[in-house]
């Protein structure tokens, strides 16, 4: 019992399984509600698909499917360095796991930059457009789907927004992880931090694999 | 009776109030008997807005005519009322207090697993209670407490930014607390400490807790998307393009009727506690009551459709969820037969604390009742709308929810400030409040089957005689809250000196001294009884000449 409150365990718990075991459910029950919240914008948006087929059909096409794919890899690899950094951890190699979450950093504020592009593209569609994408007063489109091709782009800014909101949210905790694994905090002992961290990013990035075919890809069947 | 051992001849011990005094050591705390603290105070200020709101109302509503408010200015008023007593009092009431204080107590643990978490949601919620109040000082909202679509998102000319602004920064408090209830729950018991010898306070915060992670999530993007298609002028509910405000019903609904089950379910828990201890004896069916808690929190989320019976439903999803709705009653009225079945050859001894508990039992069982009435197709089309369903929810929310939020507060009072409250003021109160709150809300159910319409200023002569009864009656709660404030307050400086178990109560909080150390047990405990061993002698019994008014009756 000598040494068995090192200061990575924290005086409320008995011990480090217990400490682990606690942040691993803590983030699982996490998880759950963020299925739950997203879930809402999935019902939404499955009650007006079934109501208006072709305007989904018509609003998916206007969207960038060179842009979308690329941004499926760059996060799917992403969830991978997200993994290495992980195992990293566990195997005691610190070094490399600040070098994985570094990855894991550049890769998400790859996509976001991906991201960005494409929504200036529908803010600013250029003078000669013809069509506004941006639901709103300004939004015009000539169809006469026009009103559901703007509650699909509501959808699709909103759903692409809290997307977005997440992964900045997870890179800033991913900075934090990474300066604290350049000073070796985590190891082979105490490696709570980045193995929720890394079930939070894999969170995030199954959202996206649910929203890429959802919003890309039903006009290109 | 075993050793005992009279703290107050002793000099102060060291406890969780007197360790550390300065102003950061209370604001950044990660202690959860202070945290519970902080919620106190805060939720007893909102109470006290909410509550002035509805005194003001409640006035203008003595006559027929507008004389004190314009139809704007009283919309505000009852939203506000609303808002505040919904999402900034009820909500949090006994989880963020008495859970806060209690869980980790009960279990046999320093503290929660994520400390730092719990004290971040007091911060979270306080900036979602500042936001609320921005609303109200601002101009405040007009919407009802429901922001039903789309007259919040396209018509209503207030600050429902703000206000949906706050609610959903309060959710994510909520959410704090609940995954902190169940992780602690799960992994922090001590040793011995099985699940069916748990307090049913316990199971009752796990079940609150069930339903707090699967529903405020629920409402939270749902007011992500008020804010969109106000502030951005998407259009997600707005008819012109297609969109459904009833699909705003709908999410609305399925988070904000199983908040009723957040609101309620730690009531009862309470009142398991009180019950048993003022009967003397092990709960009756305490497997039942633990279990029927698990199943209001599933069921809960099954029944939200009642709510649009008149909004385009169609009828086969409303038969579905009226059935659905009946069912939900029954897991709750076991739990009324075992809390009676407990009383029934107990020593039943009526301290104020248990009054309350009475008081939740005979109103919670005509609120419960009346909701049956709601829940009817045929007759709901009768009483949609009316004072019937103003009446009906504040019987489950006042006379349940606060009834048991009381009976908790003066049951734990001496364990979490170390005083004891005059108990014979503390009886008169418990009274008066009954009396207040019936004469309040009882006349509603006659306006309601008389058709007065709901959230209405302005009303035909003929319901005035009851309108006065409500605002009497309102007058008088006003009064007793407002003695039961004096008192309690009185109690921190002169009250006397509680001992470790005033009530000769049962369960890990009671053998810690009151107030409890800062890390609650000077050694983590062993649990080798089963739940409420009332036929044992308590291991911390009172003094001898410390005799409490639970010894008589």
């Amino acid at each position: 019992m000598a040494d068995s409150h090192p200061p990575y365990l924290a005086h409320h718990f008995e011990d480090l399984e217990q400490q682990k075991q606690s942040a691993t459910l803590g983030i699982w029950l996490f998880l759950i509600t963020e299925v739950m919240f997203f879930g809402g914008l999935f019902l939404g948006y499955i009650v007006y698909r079934g109501m208006y087929p072709e305007a989904w059909h018509l609003g998916s096409g206007k969207l960038d499917i060179v842009l979308g794919t690329v941004n499926t890899v760059v996060l799917i690899v992403s969830s991978l360095t997200m993994a290495l950094a992980v195992r990293s951890a566990q195997i005691n190699r610190p070094k490399a796991c600040a070098n994985y979450l570094l990855a894991t950093i550049v890769l998400g504020t790859a996509f976001l930059g991906i991201k960005a592009v494409e929504y200036s593209a529908k803010f600013f569609p250029g003078e000669d457009a013809a069509y506004v994408l941006i639901p709103g007063a300004n939004f015009f489109l000539d169809s006469p789907f026009s009103n559901g091709v703007q509650l699909f782009f509501s959808f699709y800014f909103t759903m692409t927004g809290m997307h977005a909101i997440h992964m900045i949210i997870g890179i800033g905790i991913l900075a934090w992880l990474y300066v604290k694994a350049r000073q070796g905090t985590y190891h082979e002992h105490y490696y709570n931090p980045v193995e929720v961290t890394g079930l939070y990013w894999h969170f995030v990035d199954i959202v996206w694999i649910f929203l890429f075919p959802l919003l890309y890809l039903i006009g290109r069947h | 009776m075993t050793s005992v051992t009279d703290t107050s001849a002793s000099p102060p011990e060291k406890n969780y109030l007197n360790e550390k005094i300065t102003v950061s050591s209370w604001l950044l705390s990660l202690d959860h008997k202070r945290i519970g603290l902080l919620y106190l105070i805060s939720l007893l200020v909102f109470f006290l807005i909410g509550g002035a709101a509805a005194l003001v109302f409640r006035l203008e509503l003595l006559t027929p005519e507008a004389n004190l408010l314009r139809s704007e200015t009283y919309n505000k008023f009852f939203t506000t009322h609303g808002i505040v007593m919904i999402f900034f009092f009820l909500i949090p009431s006994i989880p963020a207090v008495l859970g806060n204080f209690l869980l980790p107590i009960m279990l046999g643990a320093k503290d929660f697993a994520f400390p730092k978490i719990n004290l971040a949601s007091w911060y979270v919620f306080m900036a979602g209670g500042l936001l609320g109040i921005i609303a109200t000082i601002a101009g405040g909202v007009e919407t009802g407490w429901t922001f039903y679509t789309p007259y919040s998102t396209m018509y209503a000319n207030s600050n429902v930014i703000l206000a949906v602004s706050g609610a959903f920064i309060a959710g994510f408090s909520s959410i704090m607390t609940a995954l902190n209830f169940i992780v602690t729950i799960h992994k922090m018991r001590a040793p011995g400490l099985t699940w069916f010898r748990l307090p049913l306070f316990v199971w009752a915060m796990y079940a609150t807790a069930l339903v707090i992670l699967l529903g405020t999530p629920v409402v939270a993007i749902t007011l992500v998307m008020i804010f969109v298609e106000r502030a951005f002028g998407f259009g997600i509910f707005d008819p012109a393009l297609g969109g459904d405000p009833v699909l705003f019903q709908h999410l609305f609904w399925f988070y904000s009727h199983p908040a009723v089950y957040i609101m309620i379910l730690p009531a009862m828990g309470v009142v398991s506690e009180v019950i048993s201890c003022f009967s003397k004896r092990r709960l009756y069916g305490y497997k039942v009551i633990a279990f029927s808690s698990l199943a209001i929190a599933v069921i809960g989320f099954f029944v939200w459709g009642h709510h649009m019976f008149v909004s385009s439903q169609s009828t086969f999803a409303s038969l579905t969820f009226s059935f659905l709705t009946f069912f939900v009653a029954v897991p709750t009225a076991l739990k009324m037969l075992n809390w009676i079945m407990t009383l029934y050859k107990g020593s039943v001894s009526l301290a104020s604390p248990m009054l309350y508990a009475f008081g939740f039992l005979g109103l919670f069982v005509i609120g419960g009742l009346t909701g049956l009435f709601l829940s009817t197709l045929g007759t709901d089309i009768h009483f949609h709308d009316t004072y019937f369903v103003v009446a009906h929810f504040h019987y489950v929310m006042v006379g349940g929810g606060v009834m048991g939020f009381l009976a908790g507060l003066h049951f734990w009072w001496p364990k979490m400030t170390g005083r004891k409250y005059p108990e014979a003021i503390a009886v008169f109160t418990a009274i008066v409040i009954f009396v207040g709150f019936n004469l309040t809300f009882f006349p509603q159910f006659q306006l309601g089957v008389h058709g007065m319409p709901r959230r209405y200023h302005v009303y035909p002569e003929e319901f005035q005689l009851l309108h006065i009864f409500s605002t009497s009656g309102a007058m008088v709660l006003g009064f007793g809250y407002t003695i039961m404030a004096i008192y309690l307050l009185w109690s921190l400086k002169f009250g006397q000196k509680a001992g470790s178990n005033p009530w000769d109560a049962r369960g890990l909080e009671w053998e810690t001294s009151s107030p409890p150390p800062t890390h609650n047990f000077h050694q983590t405990p062993v649990v080798r009884q089963p739940v409420y061993p009332y036929e044992a002698p308590s291991v911390t019994a009172p003094p001898a000449n410390d005799s409490p008014e639970a010894s008589h009756g």
